[in-house]
């Protein structure tokens, strides 16, 4: 896991992009941008090289269940590394979003030590 | 209100009454009467249906007028503008408001973490050099720039603490948009509640309009819909009451996911 990797965070609140954007940063990544929306994220994955997709569920113009199902689909993306962290806790849709190929999923409230953890695993995962 | 529960019934009497009038009619041939019975019958359930229709759209026209909306559209703001309108410019102030505060506590926060960050090393760095002092490792010229450094610590910290002080003080503050957003909110949700009972007083009138029509309305199955397209539901806010269908934490999520083997 390289702390300069590229990271994509994507929610419609900016409030929350902060919050993550700062913890990352606590964590030592450094290298993040934002989207606000599933829409406006796609064109940016698309011209970026990112590493990692950090992304909310409920956004009006894309969701980010559906940004997902998109990522996965496409071939230049379909590898990237993604992280839900939403305040969806219906069991279905937890289950739908790991079906999909989500890699972690955290719901909110959450604390700093959660989203560490849970990075950690999606990357010790990946070098296996 | 009395009048529209009598008229129903009255109908419904009519009826009663002129079928079997009508049947004893029939069997004494007589079908001119019969016909005219008929007639009488269908007279009747035409005035009251046209009755409850009128009764719906004056309801109908009265909740509209009770949001305050002006169906000949003006452009005159403050007189027209109806309570939706109003309802969606207060929760709309809930989101600023709410942000606002957020972002300010969080640059205030942001302020105190690089003060707190350097006083933390520059009395780690003077512990060092106080260790040294005490275990005779000093030299002279040393001592006094120690002592210069140490003065020069106890004048930042102080200063700094009034800076820490006066950013934790604001961050209180900035909890201020609660009661604002309070208030507001408690309005939303009265209007809320008057939306609600006119949707109620409106479904009754058309029910009776139904009923006296025959109309069944067709039940759409929304639920298989709604889980096809995994639309979101955002925050739950009465977890105890939702059930099993909902995790209650970070916990429940990470179970669930490796109890299907993910």
């Amino acid at each position: 896991m390289n702390k300069d990797m590229k990271i994509l965070i994507v929610d419609d609140f900016a409030t929350m992009r902060r919050i993550i954007k700062n913890l990352l940063r606590d964590l030592g990544f450094n290298n993040t941008h934002e989207a606000d929306d599933g829409l406006t994220a796609i064109p940016m994955l698309n011209a970026g090289n990112y590493d990692f997709l950090v992304t909310d569920w409920n956004m009006p113009g894309m969701t980010g269940f559906d940004l997902l199902k998109h990522v996965r689909a496409d071939p230049d993306l379909k590898d990237l590394p993604i992280l839900m962290v939403t305040a969806e806790s219906k069991r279905e849709q937890i289950v739908a979003a790991a079906q999909a190929g989500v890699n972690g999923y955290i719901v909110k409230p959450f604390t700093a030590a959660v989203l560490k953890e849970k990075i950690e695993k999606i990357f010790e995962r990946i070098q296996k | 209100m009395s009048e529209q529960s009598e008229e129903p019934e009255s109908f419904e009497e009519l009826l009663r009454n002129t079928t079997s009038e009508l049947v004893d009619k029939i069997e004494q041939g007589a079908l001119a009467d019969a016909v005219n019975l008929l007639q009488t019958i269908n007279d009747a359930r035409n005035r009251d249906l046209y009755q409850q229709v009128g009764q719906l759209t004056r309801a109908l026209h009265d909740a509209i007028r009770d949001f305050h909306v002006d169906t000949r559209a003006a452009v005159d703001q403050d007189k027209t503008l109806s309570e939706m309108a109003d309802a969606t410019d207060r929760l709309n102030y809930v989101i600023n408001l709410t942000q606002n505060a957020a972002n300010r506590t969080m640059d205030k926060v942001e302020e105190c973490l690089p003060i707190v960050s350097e006083l933390g090393k520059e009395a780690a760095l003077l512990r060092n050099e106080w260790g040294r002092l005490i275990r005779r490792e000093m030299k002279p010229q040393e001592f006094r720039d120690l002592y210069r450094r140490i003065d020069t610590f106890l004048v930042e910290t102080e200063r700094q603490t009034d800076v820490l002080s006066g950013n934790f003080s604001e961050i209180t503050l900035a909890q201020d948009y609660q009661d604002l957003t309070g208030q507001v909110v408690k309005k939303v949700i009265t209007l809320v509640h008057e939306v609600e009972d006119s949707l109620v007083h409106l479904v009754k009138m058309a029910s009776q309009v139904d009923r006296i029509t025959g109309i069944q309305p067709k039940d759409t199955d929304k639920n298989t819909e709604i889980i096809d397209k995994q639309i979101p539901e955002g925050p739950v806010v009465n977890a105890e009451k939702r059930g099993v269908d909902v995790v209650s934490g970070q916990d429940e999520v990470d179970d669930l996911l490796s109890s299907l083997g993910f």
